[in-house]
């Protein structure tokens, strides 16, 4: 019944997620699987577009918290772009923006992968 | 119904699976709006309720999806009460420490944020257990007057 979508672009030697819709524990795993296959292609610069998500509940920040330091050690990360108001008040309700990036549009996440 | 005196009471009983979690959030979502809280805390709520029964249906029931979550909302005095109850496995929720999220992210550990959330976004949330074995979680928000 959740309407989520999560879908995959390479841009350069970046990987672009953009997710749209609902992000709960039911959809989570939608995404997990998008991370687990980058993991298997080997791909560790990724870049998450929230321009079309609506919501997000822990569940769905879990799935970054799961992935972002096999990203790091692996000289990538996972940034974060177009978020809207709601969805950041509740990153930054757990402190998020300690310790991730976050970037108003996603050609400048992009370009901090690529100096 | 956009007044503090007017009472307003209504239930629902799902199954604890987490297809029904948009379900929850429409219903939470009707009657958050219905009693008056503006969009943004509306959402709160809805967050709120959402982090519990995924709680439940995790925790509880453990991914079972036959069991039931029992949600009922009351308003009155300007006071939100949703009490939301199972019939699942008892946790005690003192034992699960407040998440500290670069200790978090150190030892890639993903769980306990839900009820740090709760805290968070409600007035009040508090745990116990009724009778019959049941756990419930009622959680409270008052609307400014």
């Amino acid at each position: 019944m959740a309407d989520f979508n999560v879908n995959l672009r390479g841009v350069g030697s970046v990987s672009v997620i953009d997710v749209k819709g609902y992000l709960d524990a039911h959809t989570a795993p939608d995404l997990e699987n998008v991370f687990n296959k980058l993991l298997d292609q080997k791909q560790f610069k990724v870049v998450v577009n929230f321009n079309d998500l609506k919501y997000i509940s822990s569940a769905g920040l879990g799935v970054f918290m799961a992935y972002v330091e096999t990203m790091r050690e692996n000289q990538g990360d996972i940034k974060f772009s177009n978020m809207k108001e709601n969805v950041y008040n509740i990153f930054d309700l757990l402190g998020f923006p300690i310790l991730y990036e976050f970037y108003k549009d996603e050609n400048e996440a992009i370009h901090k992968f690529i100096p | 119904m956009n007044s503090a005196n007017k009472i307003f009471e209504k239930e629902i009983v799902v199954k604890s699976t987490t297809d029904n979690l948009a379900l929850i959030r429409e219903f939470t979502k009707s009657s958050a709006e219905e009693i008056g809280f503006s969009d943004e805390v509306t959402g709160k709520i809805v967050l709120a309720v959402d982090e519990a029964c995924t709680n439940i249906i995790k925790h509880a029931y453990k991914y079972s999806p036959n069991g039931d979550i029992y949600i009922s909302m009351k308003f009155e005095d300007a006071k939100f009460t949703i009490s939301i109850t199972d019939e699942g496995n008892h946790f005690d929720p003192n034992k699960i420490p407040e998440p500290n999220l670069r200790e978090y992210y150190k030892q890639k550990r993903v769980g306990g944020l839900g009820m740090f959330l709760m805290k968070k976004l409600m007035d009040e949330v508090k745990y116990s257990t009724i009778t019959g074995n049941k756990n419930q979680v009622v959680l409270v928000k008052y609307l400014p007057r």
